[in-house]
């Protein structure tokens, strides 16, 4: 109702009013479009800011899977203590620093207050032990030794303590079941990175801060499964973070169980025989070098030859893996990894390369067989061999005569190698090799897989060396300069060889093929390598790839994740070949030189055929690498002592006495079941129960102890001594009864290869 | 100056009685503004709704009461109410002689506030405490007396048909009165208001019909003051950050960046139909400061959406839209001048407190009319509902 008012409204007014109306709907508009804009079109980010304002998330750590070896025995599991800690963040809040809290829980902890304060002080260059040196903003670790009624204490009193926690922790525990170390093995945990945090975020397995990840061995590669998912119970709080209701609540699921190949008891076995042969080594005399040997390392490998699984896998020296746990100290990472540490954290067995020595010989054997020479020969085992006036010495001189490919196998006959490697050399054309050139010593090599990773699941394995003219070829490309630089014609032997090496350094020589047919010069392999390869002669031919993971069984135990051997190739040999080889590496254990180890001192070689291979491997400007060799049908164990003399000198007695207690052997060959601890190797996983715990038979003490006590209570079959039970600790003094077997053999040493 | 029962100008017949009487045609029921009040009504349920959800878990406020606020907004909104029945009865044309009075008794109480007796709620020094735990707030009566006095000043000479428009003299008398109490509550300092009286006088003016030139000029002279004070460096640094914020929270991350952030995720966070009333996480975990006043449009925003928003809005726009038809339906310039006042008034602050909460437009200490929470404010917006249903009921009827 439009109305011109008799009151001498004039249109200016209602025009003004109009302006005014529009002006009033424009603003009402405005109001709504934002309203539009900032809750439908900008709704969903706004919706995420309002969860993250209100919802503080508290993080319930999954409990790290327990590695178990083949029968179920723990070998690394977690244990529940009571942990104090503290957030810096919130003590950095306070005006004193968080002084007072700190002085005040000290007090409760029955600690000096400096000595918390040191505890949550920052590492930095400045700074000494004791410090963190782990991420400023994850709660550090006071203590994890509190006692009940302190936790108590200290919760009762929340208040009084901002920024203090005291909560049950499930911690790593490696319980080392019957002695066994299995260090390098199992690896072991340590703080989330930043880096790795911010890696991790997007991905399906985020990193918690707290977070411990595996850092080496079967924590790393395994750490996956292990680890679980945390869970997350996210409360919707208000502005000062008071709790006013529950969001979501994901529990946690602890993570996966590995089972593993490993027995600990062999493992304790191995380790403990590696250690005692080191030991003696150390008291044996190196004629060359005029002092004791010094052992200064060692592996051995124990492996399922039909499969490729580990049975065990030592590495010396070791260190104790709960040094880890809940932090490592500085002066403890200091001992591992120190200059002076010899480093302990290598797992020597697939770190560490060495040259092999005559347990190399299998390859060039097999090698010339390829390249067209007969098995039988007859070959010249002469006392040496020399080529253009240098001359290679048959280990200690000696001659055979005549013979064929395995007799040369067994008695370890340099000079049938150097001669094929040398003729199969100078058929490739020398030092300038024929475009065809057949190269049949270093492509064998390569088939049986050395000069690569053998794909064990193990992080961080090193692939060895074939030093082929490739090889050659790029190692001189990376050093000549040095070499030319440091070389001398008429210096010292090292000035003479760098000066030769700087000329023809890029050139596979004579004198290189001939040394590395007896698996030395620049021929590196570890131990792993040879034990698979030894493991493919035992089985026919297959090389598998080395597994220490057996099975992923879920915490729940509902689902069974078998991980199922895998090859990775095939020996490139001829049954017959094969067979032949087998012969002659039987005779090595029967006539040859392992003979002094296996059947001359009661091996039972009719009921389990040994076979063995020894080598020592000499490395310029040091003693001697002991390696040795071995298989029966149904394991392969390989062994290397560094710097500890001959092959089966070192080596011998404790791959024996690891034989021993796998099959129950006794010095004097009868085989005694109940001493046995695997005569066959495990075929079945151990049994899951249904709540998801797997069982697991007891360990006694030391089954280590227990084998060499075994062996000397003969007298007393009945003695119960059986595998896998708890065997009464009888004679805990263990000088009494040990080192029966070394020095009975002493006075028959023999050196050979 | 008509009497005081200018009222009985419509005229019915005393024989008529009861409902027939109040609904027969022409009667003060037919003639109300129903969309006005019935708007004014649903506002402020709405608004005690909001105030409860925003007030029932602040134990600090609410002294362990939770219905305190909500008893409290419903008992305003009574009193609110009778104020505006008292003010229909007497007709804005009696109060137009009770003007004089009014603005003194506003000016006296704003003066009030500058003594001992004044107290300080969030930095604006604009409250005088009564006992009881009641406040009273007087500079929201001044907006009511700034309207009656300047209609007053400008209409009665119009009205009387002396004049076209108002003159010069009227003009510049009018700007005098609505300066005096606009310096007081600059005094305080009560920013927000006084930005309220500013929009007031500016409608006043325009509905006054007063030449273009005091329209523009004061526009001009405004803009002018804002800008060399603001170049001129008399705020300070921290001032500028406040007032800026609230396009930028960052600027003022503790004071009002937070609020506006907060207040911005709340809405949001609402969605097309919120997260129901009392499920706001925002509202019930208090991330929002003044929920329950300055910035309860927060909570309708997240607790009841776009959806409870727009209905809002969509109110006090029926409000507004039916408050400008008014204007341009009666006959007098008084009761033009007045309605269109009180347009100004409600338009602005609804605009500046919603837009405040949106992040369109800085943060200050308004109320969002009707639904906040606050006595002071409540009975001056429906002393305002009474004086448009008045100026409604006393044009003649047309055919």
């Amino acid at each position: 109702m439009t109305n011109i008012p008799e009151t001498g409204r004039t249109p200016r007014v209602q025009i003004r009013l109009i302006v005014i109306q529009v002006l009033v709907l424009s603003l009402l508009g405005t109001l709504g479009g934002r309203l539009w804009y900032l809750q439908i079109r900008e709704g969903d980010a706004y919706a995420k800011e309002a969860s993250g304002n209100h919802v503080q998330q508290v993080v319930q750590p999954a409990v790290r899977g327990s590695i178990l070896d083949a029968r179920g025995v723990p070998l690394a599991d977690n244990e529940t203590r009571l942990v104090v800690s503290a957030s810096r963040t919130d003590l950095l809040k306070m005006k004193d620093d968080g002084e007072a809290v700190l002085t005040k829980l000290a007090g409760v902890l029955g600690m000096t207050p400096k000595e918390v304060q040191e505890k949550v002080r920052l590492c930095d260059a400045k700074t000494p032990q004791p410090c963190w040196n782990g991420s400023p903003y994850q709660p550090i670790p006071i203590t994890d030794e509190a006692t009940p009624k302190q936790a108590l204490q200290i919760r009762e009193r929340a208040e009084d303590f901002p920024g203090i926690t005291a909560e049950p922790q499930a911690l790593r525990r490696y319980p080392s079941p019957g002695e066994s170390n299995t260090a390098q093995v199992l690896g072991y945990l340590s703080p989330v990175t930043d880096t790795e945090l911010q890696q991790a975020q997007d991905t399906d397995s985020p990193y918690l801060r707290s977070d411990q990840v595996g850092r080496s061995g079967l924590e790393r590669q395994y750490d996956k499964v292990l680890r679980g998912k945390a869970g997350v119970t996210r409360y919707e709080v208000d502005n000062l973070g008071r709790v006013i209701g529950q969001a979501k609540a994901d529990a946690a699921q602890p993570g996966s169980n590995l089972v593993t190949s490993i027995d600990a008891r062999v493992q304790r076995v191995a380790e403990y025989e590696l250690n005692e042969a080191m030991k003696q080594a150390r008291k044996e005399w190196d004629r060359n070098t005029n002092e004791p040997y010094k052992a200064d390392s060692g592996a051995v490998v124990v492996m399922e030859a039909k499969t490729g699984r580990v049975v065990a896998m030592a590495s010396n020296p070791t260190y104790d893996p709960n040094a880890w746990v809940g932090g490592i100290s500085a002066k403890d990472y200091k001992t591992l990894t120190g200059k002076s540490s010899n480093y302990p954290l290598l797992n020597r067995a697939i770190q560490g390369q060495s040259a092999p020595g005559s347990i190399f010989k299998v390859i060039p054997t097999a090698a010339a067989v390829n390249a067209g020479y007969s098995f039988d020969g007859p070959y010249q085992c002469s006392s040496s061999y020399s080529i253009g006036g240098q001359v290679f010495k048959n280990f200690e001189s000696k001659g055979y005569g005549p013979i064929s490919l395995g007799r040369a196998l067994e008695v370890s006959c340099d000079t049938v190698f150097y001669r094929l490697s040398h003729e199969e050399w100078k058929r490739d054309g020398g030092t300038k090799p024929k475009k065809n050139a057949g190269d049949w010593f270093y492509k064998t090599a390569h088939q049986f897989g050395l000069g690569a990773e053998t794909g064990i699941d193990l992080p961080n394995e090193v692939t060895g060396r074939v030093p082929d003219r490739q090889w050659k070829q790029d190692y001189w490309k990376a050093n000549k300069d040095a070499w030319c630089k440091y070389g001398d014609k008429d210096g010292s032997y090292a000035e003479k060889i760098a000066y030769e090496n700087c000329l023809e350094g890029n050139r596979l020589r004579a004198g290189d093929s001939v040394n590395y047919s007896i698996g030395q010069g620049d021929t590196l392999v570890t131990p792993i390598q040879m034990a698979t390869i030894y493991a493919a002669i035992s089985n026919g031919g297959t090389l598998y790839d080395p597994t220490v993971g057996k099975a992923v069984v879920s915490a729940d135990g509902k689902t069974v994740e078998e991980i199922k051997p895998r090859s990775h190739g095939k020996l490139p040999i001829s049954r017959q070949t094969l067979a032949a080889m087998d012969d002659a590496l039987a005779g090595v254990a029967t006539r040859g030189t392992a003979a002094w180890r296996f059947a001359q001192v009661g091996w039972p070689q009719d009921k389990i055929p040994m076979h063995a291979k020894t080598g020592t491997a000499e490395v310029y400007g040091k003693q001697t690498t002991s390696w040795f060799a071995t298989y029966t049908k149904d394991y392969s164990i390989v062994m290397t002592i560094s710097q500890g003399g001959t092959g089966s000198g070192a080596s011998g007695p404790a791959v024996r006495n690891i034989y021993d207690a796998l099959y129950g052997v006794s010095d004097d060959g009868t085989i005694n079941k109940k001493n046995a601890l695997l005569p066959t190797p495990a075929k079945s996983l151990p049994k899951v129960r249904t709540d998801g715990t797997i069982t697991s038979p007891k360990v006694s003490k030391d089954p280590a102890k227990d084998q060499r006590a075994s062996q000397e209570s003969e007298a007393g079959p009945d003695e119960p001594q059986l595998a896998g039970t708890v065997a009464p600790p009888t004679n805990e003094n263990r000088d009494t009864r040990r080192r029966r077997r070394g020095s009975r053999r002493r006075g028959s040493r023999r050196m050979l290869t | 100056m008509t009497g005081a029962n200018s009222f009985q100008v419509s005229g019915y017949g005393p024989e008529r009685a009861g409902w027939t009487r109040l609904f027969a045609r022409d009667s003060l029921a037919r003639r109300l503004d129903w969309p006005i009040l019935l708007s004014a009504i649903a506002l402020s349920l709405i608004g005690s709704v909001l105030v409860f959800s925003a007030t029932r878990n602040r134990t600090e406020l609410n002294q362990g009461d939770q219905y305190y606020f909500l008893i409290r907004h419903i008992l305003n909104t009574g009193i609110g109410f009778a104020l505006m029945i008292g003010t229909v009865w007497l007709g804005h044309r009696a109060l137009r002689t009770a003007v004089p009075i009014l603005y003194g008794v506003s000016v006296f109480l704003i003066l009030l506030v500058l003594t001992p007796l004044g107290s300080t709620i969030n930095g604006a020094h604009s409250w005088i405490k009564l006992p009881g735990g009641f406040s009273l707030q007087p500079s929201e009566f001044v907006k009511v007396t700034i309207i009656l006095g300047m209609a007053m000043l400008l209409a009665t000479r119009v009205d009387a048909g002396d004049k076209q428009y108002p003159d010069h003299r009227t003009v510049v008398q009018a700007l005098g009165l609505a300066a005096v109490p606009m310096l007081i509550v600059l005094l305080m300092p009560d920013l927000g208001s006084v930005m309220v009286m500013v929009v007031i006088v500016l409608g006043v003016l325009l509905a006054s019909g007063s030449s273009n030139r005091w329209v523009f000029g004061l526009i001009g002279a405004g803009t002018m003051g804002a800008v060399a004070v603001w170049q001129l460096g008399v705020l300070d640094d921290y001032q500028i950050a406040r007032f800026a914020a609230f396009a930028n929270p960052e600027l003022d991350p503790a004071g009002v960046g937070y609020n506006t952030n907060q207040a911005r995720i709340a809405i949001g966070s609402g969605g097309l139909t919120g997260s129901g009333l009392f499920h706001g996480s925002q509202t019930t975990g208090q991330f929002v400061p003044e929920q329950q006043t300055d910035f309860v449009f927060t909570v309708a925003g997240e607790e009841l959406g776009f959806v409870g928003g727009g209905l809002i809005i969509l109110f006090l726009g029926v409000i507004l839209w039916r408050a400008c038809r008014i204007a341009r339906e009666t006959t007098e310039l008084y009761g033009t001048i007045v309605a269109a006042g009180i347009v100004a008034w409600f338009a602005f602050q609804s605009f500046e407190n919603i837009g405040m909460t949106l992040g369109i437009m800085p943060v200050t200490g308004l109320p969002l009319p009707f639904v906040s929470y606050g006595g002071s404010s409540m009975f001056a917006v429906w002393v305002a509902v009474g004086l448009l249903q008045s100026i409604r009921v006393q044009r003649p009827m047309s055919a």
